[in-house]
């Protein structure tokens, strides 16, 4: 039975949470994590393990067979990305336990939202056909705006507004693409759509809609306006699952249309000009970060660029060979789980060191460095992954990518890698600058408690930790894929 | 995994938990911070010497680990690496009793420490490391670990050269990147060999090999210093007198020529760099350095400036005797790895005291500075001999091998290089003995504090006299087993046979 | 598929036309109310073009019809946080449009 019981629990478990949250005493809310936390990451490895003995597996809902029953597709990338939400949102869940304790009226909806929004990307990550994803997307999506809104001031919610204009202009672009390409081949499953898929006039506009939904979703340049707002200028722990995880599923949707309708369909014109637009979000987003004055602020910009990179993966294996498409796989893979992790512990870190100093803006954390070091230290940690130095998990995917561009010929990317780099450079270095100059101490007689800085650590931590432990992990994430055969 | 493995990660634990204590430690706990550090210190150098005594019996020790499919992570001990690590060990456990006194009552002691431990653990790591990118690892961890001792004081001066430092060095570090992946693409995991592993590699590429080495030196020279990447180094001497000593001396600028090299011996061999043209712009390039330097350190009034720009030129000699072909130039250049480290750090800790005890940093302020600190300027004197070449110091033996293997390799024009940089070495060095020694001072000192039986702190003075009396030593006893020459010679002895 | 003004392509095409339509005034009004529905206008023009496509002789299908009722379902919530943000915003701010171009 291993690998069985959890593949269903994983949605159905935060679900009911959530509604229970809904029915349960507002003071009583928090206290549901320590029933869902234990058993989501129970589940979540036993998913692991199931992939393990049985290896990657469709997994039918009720044992009713498709197109009237739902398919959960178990295979190595859908486990990876079980795994990271567990972790991520775990962590985020007990930093918000503590940290929402100075915010009574946020904590009565931001518990059953957080449980909705982990049953969405749930749903999303184990989703098999393509109108559960918008399914998935909706729920996750609504979760996510509600979320940003809790905050009830003026700018959040012009912000929560924005995002949730965005939110539904990509869904319904999504839906009408599904719509055209269930009314041309007449199935939803991506297993079958890959049989069936040819490449006709339906498809591609078909395709082009679902694409243009989702980078609307992924907030790429230059369709990021709804982002920072939004990811700045929420709860410190709405902001770190926001960026470190949400973003990401869109992605993992067009991935998997990629990897399904492929090559043979979406012309090389098409992957060469997102991996454009994902240069132009590295190099924009870089210097618009190194701009700001407002740490939040600073930490979402990173967001928009580091996007950018995901972006390389669809030049790099269109027309490349196996070995580069295969680096292209690991390091694109590699370079979303790290910058998850990674950006979790920013925004976390960046919170803690707001509330050291009382002020959101950068130029006073002067001198925090005496006070608050390990906030600092966990903030310089999960910097040095996204700015790509060794030893990281951000450094070894900027080394797979490397090798990918070099291999494929594709030399431009290499200057994206590089000057990305820098750029990343230049804004966190600018907050340590900050926090190293000697100067009048905003000295708050508050010390915020140990958990707010432990969870950004381990976060911080985990991010450097999976760049020397990435042979295992990313021998699991190919199971499954067509990059498995290395 | 056997001893042999472990010995070598406990090399590198033991800073890196040193560090890692440190950071936890309040403020205020000085006595348990000092006995972390001496503790760690110690240890580290029992357990190189320890290695050393290994790798001088031909004893294997080797630590991997797969990061991602074909990229190991290696630590190795050989010749090389050990003489490396052995200098810095050593001179970590001084630098550490200095920085202690030297920071007595200073704030940020703990961040200090910190990083300081961090930095010598990348130093060790990059000199174990067994492949390329083991030692871009450690290398980029060398920046990020020494930009927190560079901006310690957080004064404007402080952060504007961190930031000139990060520029480079960042830069530096992308276009090594650049290089090692390049050559993984093309070979594969690129394991430090003596006579390295590209000889054999289809003609066609060759091209595409200059290139990496362009790259790769360049990413390289900017730690080390080679014109016109040098520029960080005199501005990054802002930062207290330890951490001079350390970067200066030790880790940083140390760094950037073991790695070329390494990349020059144990990744491209000396033969076939040779064979591509590579070694005489390498040696160009080293002697505009070695000149550029000693100029602009005459031009200078602040002592440890005039200094700084020294190690721009003697760091250079390392460059310039491994582009000599042939082994005694090789030699030269090893040797003077060990040997500049010795005495350049003699001459940062002298200038430190000076600095501490008696507030002089301008050279022209050191007038009978011989009659007041008089233990502090001999080791000045001796350091000052070194770098000029008098023998019995060290710095005379590594110049004398290094004229011989430039006439050797039939580069009579570095000959002439030599001797000019000594001619420059003396005419900024010796206006300043002139001036300890032989001038009396007009007027008073201005003293801040009270001291016990000696001119200075002990733990400021004691570790100058130890580092000047071992590079005496290394001069005089350079004919024993297990002198810089000794180990200079072991090393392209096994370079050369291939 | 041949002959694009077939019967039941009719649907189908209207649905994109309202798909269209609603996607003008979503971008083209200020006023946020107006924008949402325009939004919902969207989305049944997705809905038409769902179960248009479906009538093209395969039999009675029931796959879009299940996927409309989700959809319209997601709509209500979607409409119904929307408002609730609105109502908000609008008691915050006093406006009925969000600050500076979107």
């Amino acid at each position: 039975m291993i690998g069985l019981w959890s593949v269903p629990l994983l949605f159905a478990l935060p679900l009911s949470l959530g509604i229970l949250s809904l029915l349960v005493v507002p003071a009583w809310r928090p206290r549901l994590i320590f029933i869902g936390l234990p058993l989501l990451v129970a589940a979540s490895l036993d998913v692991l393990a199931g992939l393990a003995t049985i290896g990657p597996h469709v997994y039918r809902l009720g044992d009713w067979a498709a197109p009237l029953g739902i398919n959960l597709v178990v295979d190595g990338l859908a486990v990876g990305m079980i795994l990271m939400t567990t972790l991520v949102t775990s962590l985020c869940a007990l930093y918000a336990w503590v940290y929402l304790r100075d915010h009574p009226t946020s904590t009565t909806f931001f518990w059953p939202l957080l449980w909705f929004l982990w049953a969405g990307m749930n749903g999303i990550w184990l989703a098999e056909d393509i109108f559960n994803l918008y399914v998935g997307l909706e729920v996750m999506g609504l979760a996510a705006v509600g979320m940003v809104a809790l905050r009830a001031t003026p700018q959040a919610l012009a912000a929560a507004m924005r995002y949730l204009l965005a939110a539904l202009l990509g869904s319904l672009a999504y839906l009408l693409g599904v719509a055209l390409l269930y009314g041309a081949y007449g199935t939803l499953s991506m297993a079958g759509l890959q049989e069936v898929a040819a490449n006709n006039a339906t498809t591609q506009v078909a395709l082009a809609l679902i694409i243009l939904g989702l980078l609307l979703k992924t907030a790429l340049f230059p369709l990021h306006a709804w982002l920072p707002p939004a990811h700045g200028g929420a709860l410190t722990p709405v902001s770190a699952l926001l960026s470190a995880l949400v973003i990401k599923a869109s992605f993992y949707i067009l991935l998997r249309f990629w990897l399904v309708l492929g090559p043979e369909i979406t012309p090389e014109f098409t992957a060469q000009f997102l991996g454009v637009l994902g240069a132009g979000a590295v190099f924009y987003g870089g210097w618009m970060a190194w701009r700001q004055h407002h740490l939040k602020q600073l930490v979402a910009y990173s967001t928009v660029a580091q996007i950018g990179y995901l972006f390389l993966f669809f030049p790099l294996v269109t027309n490349t060979g196996p070995e580069a498409q295969r680096l292209a796989w690991d390091g694109t893979l590699m370079m979303l789980i790290a910058h998850a992790l990674a950006k979790a512990a920013l925004f976390l870190s960046a919170g803690n060191l707001i509330l050291a100093v009382g002020s959101p803006q950068i130029s006073h954390l002067v001198g925090i460095s005496r006070f608050r070091p390990m906030s600092l230290f966990s903030f310089g940690l999960a910097g040095v992954s996204l700015m790509g130095l060794p030893p990281s998990g951000g450094f070894t995917a900027k080394w797979l990518l490397l090798h990918s561009a070099i291999l494929s010929g594709q030399w431009w990317w290499l200057i994206v890698l590089f000057l990305g780099g820098l750029l990343s450079a230049a804004y966190i270095f600018k907050v340590f600058r900050m926090s190293f100059r000697e100067g009048p101490q905003i000295d708050r007689s508050v010390t915020p408690p140990l958990t707010l800085d432990v969870t950004a650590l381990i976060l911080a931590s985990a991010a450097i930790l999976i760049g020397l432990t990435a042979h295992l992990p990313l021998h699991w994430l190919r199971l499954g894929s067509v990059f498995g055969v290395s | 995994m056997d001893w042999n493995s472990l010995i070598l990660l406990g090399v590198l634990a033991t800073s890196l938990v040193a560090s890692g204590v440190i950071f936890l430690l309040a403020e205020s706990r000085l006595v348990l911070r000092t006995v972390v550090n001496l503790t760690a210190a110690v240890l580290k150098l029992v357990l190189v010497g320890w290695i050393v005594w290994g790798v001088y019996q031909a004893i294997e020790y080797e630590f991997r680990f797969t990061i991602i499919e074909g990229v190991d992570f290696i630590l190795r001990a050989d010749a090389l690496g050990i003489m490396f690590v052995g200098l810095s060990s050593l001179l970590w456990l001084f630098t550490t009793i200095y920085a202690i006194g030297y920071l007595e009552k200073a704030p940020n002691r703990s961040r200090f420490f910190g990083f300081f431990s961090l930095c010598v653990a990348s130093t060790v790591g990059i000199a174990l490391a067994g492949n390329l990118f083991t030692f871009l690892l450690f290398y980029e961890l060398l920046t990020l670990s020494t930009y927190p001792l560079v901006v310690h004081r957080g004064t404007r001066e402080s952060l504007r050269a961190g930031q000139v430092y990060l520029y480079y060095t960042l830069g530096g570090g992308a276009l090594l990147l650049f290089g090692v992946v390049a050559l993984h693409v093309l070979i594969g995991d690129t394991e430090f060999v003596p006579g390295g592993s590209l000889a054999g590699l289809d003609p066609s590429l060759h091209p595409m090999l200059i290139i990496i080495f362009l790259m790769m030196v360049i990413g390289l020279g900017v730690k080390a210093a080679l014109f016109p990447l040098h520029a960080w180094l005199p501005m990054a001497m802002v930062a207290p007198a330890p951490v001079s000593a350390l970067l200066h001396a030790v880790a940083v600028v140390k760094a950037g020529a073991f790695g070329i090299a390494r990349v020059v011996y144990d990744v491209y061999g000396i033969e076939f760099a040779q064979s591509l043209g590579l070694l005489m712009p390498l040696a160009v390039v080293a002697s505009i350095t070695i000149i550029y330097g000693s100029l602009r350190a005459l031009a200078q009034t602040d002592l440890k400036k005039r200094l700084a720009f020294s190690t721009v030129s003697q760091v250079s000699y390392i460059v310039l005797g491994i582009s000599l072909f042939g082994p005694i130039g090789a030699v030269g250049g090893l040797m003077h790895l060990l040997h500049q480290g010795l005495m350049k750090i003699t001459l940062f800790f002298c200038a430190g005291n000076y600095a501490e005890t008696l507030g002089v940093h301008k050279i022209s302020e050191l007038d009978g500075a011989g009659e007041r600190m008089p233990a502090t300027s001999v080791a000045f004197t001796l350091g000052a001999f070194g770098m000029i070449g008098i023998p019995p110091m060290a710095g005379f033996i590594s110049k004398w091998y290094l004229g011989i293997g430039a006439l050797e390799a039939q580069m009579n024009w570095v000959l002439g290089i030599l001797i000019l940089s000594s001619l420059l070495n003396a005419a900024y060095f010796l206006p300043i003995l002139y001036r300890i020694w032989f001038r009396k001072r007009d007027r008073m000192w201005c003293e801040g504090k009270v001291l016990g039986r000696f001119e200075t702190q002990a733990s400021l003075l004691f570790p100058t006299l130890f580092t000047a009396a071992v590079a005496l030593a290394a001069g005089i006893l350079a004919g024993m087993p297990f002198s810089p020459l000794y180990w200079a010679e072991l090393i392209v002895g096994r370079e050369y046979l291939q | 598929m041949s002959g694009a003004i077939s019967g039941y392509l009719v649907f189908a095409w209207s649905g994109v036309l309202l798909f269209g339509l609603g996607l003008f005034g979503f971008i083209a009004h200020r006023h946020l109310l107006r924008r949402l529905l325009a939004f919902n206008i969207m989305g049944s023009g997705a809905f038409l073009v769902l179960v248009g496509l479906a009538q093209d002789g395969r039999g009675v299908d029931p796959v879009p019809h299940a996927m409309v009722i989700t959809g319209i379902v997601v709509a209500v919530a979607s409409t119904a946080l929307a408002l609730v943000v609105f109502r908000r915003w609008y008691r915050a701010s006093g406006r009925t449009d969000l600050p500076e171009d979107t």
